[in-house]
């Protein structure tokens, strides 16, 4: 380590102490190093961890669910003499509804968001920008640990005496907050909602130091228009955390009012729950339940895209990377991911199109979100622009983001169906919304985050994966994927609700079993063939095969860096010279040009 | 993997294909009568503009899909294929974003306009208001409860009529109700009627729907309202006139002889 790298920073910026502090490489404790550390990779590094922990307990949620939909009140094997042994080892409704709450808390709470604006947010963003840490490395450390109350806010609501939270993880009043309406949870909803507000300042942490790192911690030469598109997706998706999470943040603590004090913003006057008045208890009413519906749509339809944003630009990223070619269409890519994220505050009455919500309202925001498609379209576009006239390596990391652009047409496409008001009313809540997000959210930001592992995987433990188990693990999961989501696009249309613990005793669903069953096979089959990742994971870990720098013949700035990067990242002086997808450039013999690249 | 990969997304390809245009027999061979794996046939008399709207849509969504994946499997095929230089050393192409703007957007602002007026058919207050009250209907946990006005036509008279599960109706009617909850979210779905509001505490919400067939048909809540919500069911009975007068007759009876004269 040669040259002094307190050099990155423009003069006149803040806390120049604090970066080059990072740089006196004195040896850390264990626990300095690994556990309350600073450092912006390790950081990103603990998020994945997390997050993809989380991921597998979610995912056995879903199993679970899966089960039930299949052979409804049949004995679960394996662990249903565990979990229910008073009920013949089959699940309960209560439990049923707890269980579909808490799959989509764990995967948009502690899954998708912390991996993709945690993990790769904090791991990124100061290597392919050229900064040796986040502008605010103590903050970012605080960031992760917030997440630890939020998780012992969770553990605590899901093993609640009783049950845990049952209003789905849109949590509509009345029926989260008035206690008799769901009785098993006692205070399990309150423990949830802390556990939202917390996960709220992890957040609103990143998003703090992301928006900052990124204006202010740029190399020399980096201007905004040389930014990769991930650092462009993660920089609006903090944009986008920065707004609308204080209305999430401020809606959670009015439902903890009006749980633990009884201040009625969302109870309605002349309520009777149950047999029981909450006003014969001293309830407060004269609220209104769509009031929450507002402003809880108002932070989560902007959450959707920080669930898909950053998915879009390693996407981008990758597919140029492994195609060999220069993005196509860098600034229309760019507009659009700020159009989307623009336009995603004035699209979430989309979510209450048969909420009551005044119509002339919902014809409103039906027109902002058929706008909305245009952006994506031409994201769509523009990555099959990439792919033309390419050279593409199908390695696994490409193989998934390949998937991912497959899969968010699927799910794009089917979008418009929901944004036309009249056939919403029929599709509103059935299973054909239920495929549509998963999609997205499974096809598209997971098989992005599946893509980025095996892509920074070398830069993160300086070590490939494997390469066969890779292309086993892709195979296997798009055709399950496809089978499990694909599938329920003909359960809606069937109009079969979500959230039903046994539809099949109405006449109109009575057909739906043999390809519920169908459905819960392919995605134990999912489930099981990710036991390939996890193997390739860790197997890699230890004894991958080791890597230099550039693995993938990159041209952005982390590859500048050793594999894995030091504390402070680079160990040479970092100038940028051009944009991030210069492959194939006639300037140089190799088909790439890095950006740190001087010509003579 | 050349090949696998091309296969893997012509087969997501032809599976769309495939669920569009067979939708009597999709992959899991013949249904049962009355069944397919498109929407079940409508009887409402809005229903026919909606599932207009929805083919029109589907069509469109087909036209794209079989565009845009093919574009990707046919790249996939053969720029993945090992050659000798370059690629194409190209950042992008003014005209084709152009293009590729415009007619999305031409396409979508004609969907956004198409559907004004059916929106507003069904759901605008414009659509209920002046109109005779049918019914009133209450949703709570975990039934549903029709009140007619009786004999007399006025509600909130000794002789209204409580029905609890079935709600019987004249065919060919416009059939106006309010709907009411009293404890949670609740929502009205009738997936034949192609009909669906939910019921908000605290809120009394006007909705109409005309049936266009007789007889009887499921009622689903379609909002999560608690550990009841799958069982929450109805049926909607659609009758002649006639029967209709002679079933409100008997239900007057009925209340009578019960002697429940203060309901």
């Amino acid at each position: 380590m040669s040259a002094p790298t307190t050099t990155h920073v423009k003069p006149g910026m803040g806390a120049p102490g604090t970066v080059r502090e990072h740089h006196e490489h004195h040896e850390l404790s264990f626990l300095r190093k690994y556990i309350f550390s600073t450092d912006h990779k390790v950081i990103g590094i603990q998020f994945m961890f997390t997050g993809l922990f989380f991921f597998l307990i979610g995912g056995l949620m879903a199993m679970a669910i899966r089960w039930q939909l299949a052979w409804p009140w049949t004995k679960m094997p394996v662990i249903g003499g565990i979990l229910f042994p008073n009920t013949g080892e089959a699940i309960t409704p209560e439990f049923y509804t707890m269980l579909f709450t808490m799959h989509g808390t764990l995967m948009i709470f502690f899954v998708i968001i912390p991996l993709l604006t945690g993990a790769f947010g904090n791991f990124l963003i100061p290597l392919m920008i050229g900064a040796p840490d986040m502008a605010f490395p103590r903050l970012n450390m605080f960031g992760y640990w917030a997440m630890i109350p939020a998780i012992a806010c969770i553990v605590m609501s899901f093993m609640n005496p009783g049950g845990g939270p049952a209003a789905g993880w849109t949590a509509y009043p009345p029926l989260s907050t008035i206690e008799t309406a769901a009785p098993g949870s006692l205070s399990a909803q309150t423990y949830w909602l802390l556990a939202l507000t917390w996960i709220g300042v992890s957040s609103m942490m990143g998003a703090i130091n992301y928006v900052t790192t990124i204006v202010k911690m740029r190399a020399p030469g980096m201007t905004m228009m040389r930014m990769p598109l991930v650092i462009w997706a993660l920089f609006i998706a903090a944009l986008l955390q920065l707004f609308a999470l204080p209305v999430l943040t401020a809606a959670s603590i009015m439902q903890i009012l009006d749980r633990t004090l009884h201040t009625g913003f969302f109870t309605p006057t002349n309520l009777v729950v149950n047999q029981m008045n909450p006003e014969m208890v001293g309830a407060a009413a004269g609220g209104q339940p769509l009031l929450w519906q507002h402003l809880f749509w108002f932070y989560s339809h902007p959450a959707v895209y920080v669930m898909v944003v950053p998915a879009m630009g390693m996407a981008s990223d990758i597919l140029a990377t492994h195609a060999r070619k220069p993005l196509f269409g860098y600034k229309p890519m760019v507009y659009s991911l700020a159009s989307i994220a623009g336009l995603g505050f004035i699209v979430w009455g989309h979510h209450m199109f048969t909420s009551g919500m005044n119509p002339a309202l919902g014809m409103t925001f039906m027109v902002s979100t058929i706008i909305i498609a245009l952006p994506s379209a031409i994201k769509v576009f523009n990555w099959l622009g990439t792919l033309w006239g390419a050279r593409i390596r199908l390695t696994t990391p490409m193989l998934n983001a390949l998937g991912f652009v497959a899969m968010f047409i699927v799910g794009g496409l089917s979008g418009i169906w929901m944004a036309a008001t009249p056939v919403d009313i029929y599709i509103h809540d059935t299973y054909i919304i239920v495929a549509h997000f998963h999609y997205i959210v499974f096809g598209g930001s997971v098989f992005a985050i599946f893509a980025s592992i095996y892509h920074w995987f070398p830069k993160m433990f300086g070590r490939m994966m494997n390469e066969t188990l890779g292309k086993i693990h892709f195979v296997g999961s798009f055709i399950f994927t496809n089978c499990v989501f694909y599938m329920m696009h003909q359960l809606g249309m069937a109009g079969l609700m979500r959230r039903t613990a046994m539809p099949y005793d109405y006449e109109t669903y009575a057909h739906l079993q043999p390809l519920n069953q169908f459905i819960s096979i392919s995605a134990f089959c999912l489930f099981a063939w990710q036991i390939i990742f996890v193997f390739n994971f860790f197997h890699s870990l230890w004894w991958g095969k080791r890597v230099g720098r550039n693995p993938w013949q990159g041209c952005s700035l982390e590859w500048e860096a050793p594999s894995p990067p030091g504390h402070g990242n680079f160990d040479h002086q970092i100038e940028v010279y051009r944009g991030p997808y210069e492959y194939a450039s006639p300037e140089v013999e190799e088909d790439y040009l890095p950006q740190a690249k001087k010509l003579s | 993997m050349r090949l696998i990969a091309t296969l893997l997304f012509a087969a997501l390809l032809v599976f769309g294909i495939w669920s569009f245009v067979d939708s009597e027999t999709f992959l899991l061979g013949p249904m049962p009568d009355g069944y397919s794996w498109w929407w079940p046939e409508y009887t409402s008399t809005f229903g026919g503009d909606i599932d207009f709207l929805f083919t029109f849509i589907s069509w469109l969504i087909l036209v794209f899909f079989v565009g845009t994946m093919g574009a990707l499997i046919m790249f996939v095929f053969k720029y993945s294929k090992k050659r000798e230089g370059k690629a194409v050393f190209s950042h992008g192409n003014h005209k084709l974003e152009m293009i590729w703007t415009g007619i999305p957007a031409a396409l979508l602002l004609i969907i956004a306009f198409m559907q004004m007026t059916t929106w507003a058919d069904i759901k605008f207050a414009g659509a209920t208001a002046g109109k005779q009250l049918f019914a009133e209907v209450f949703a709570s946990q975990f039934d549903w409860r029709f009140r007619y006005p009786g004999i007399d036509g006025r509600f909130g008279t000794a002789d209204d009529i409580e029905s609890v599960y079935e709600f019987v109706v004249p065919v060919d009617e416009d059939i106006v109700f309010n709907l009411r909850s009293h404890d949670v979210l609740h929502s009205f779905f009738v997936p034949v009627l192609r009909l669906k509001q939910d019921a908000v505490p605290g809120m009394t919400i006007p909705v109409w729907f005309n049936s266009m067939e007789e007889g009887t048909f499921d009622l689903i809540c379609a909002e999560l309202c608690g550990w009841g919500h799958y069982k929450m069911a109805g049926r909607i009975t659609v009758v002649s006139r006639a029967e209709f007068d002679q079933w409100i007759v008997d239900k007057t009876a009925e209340k009578y002889s019960n002697g429940q004269e203060n309901q």
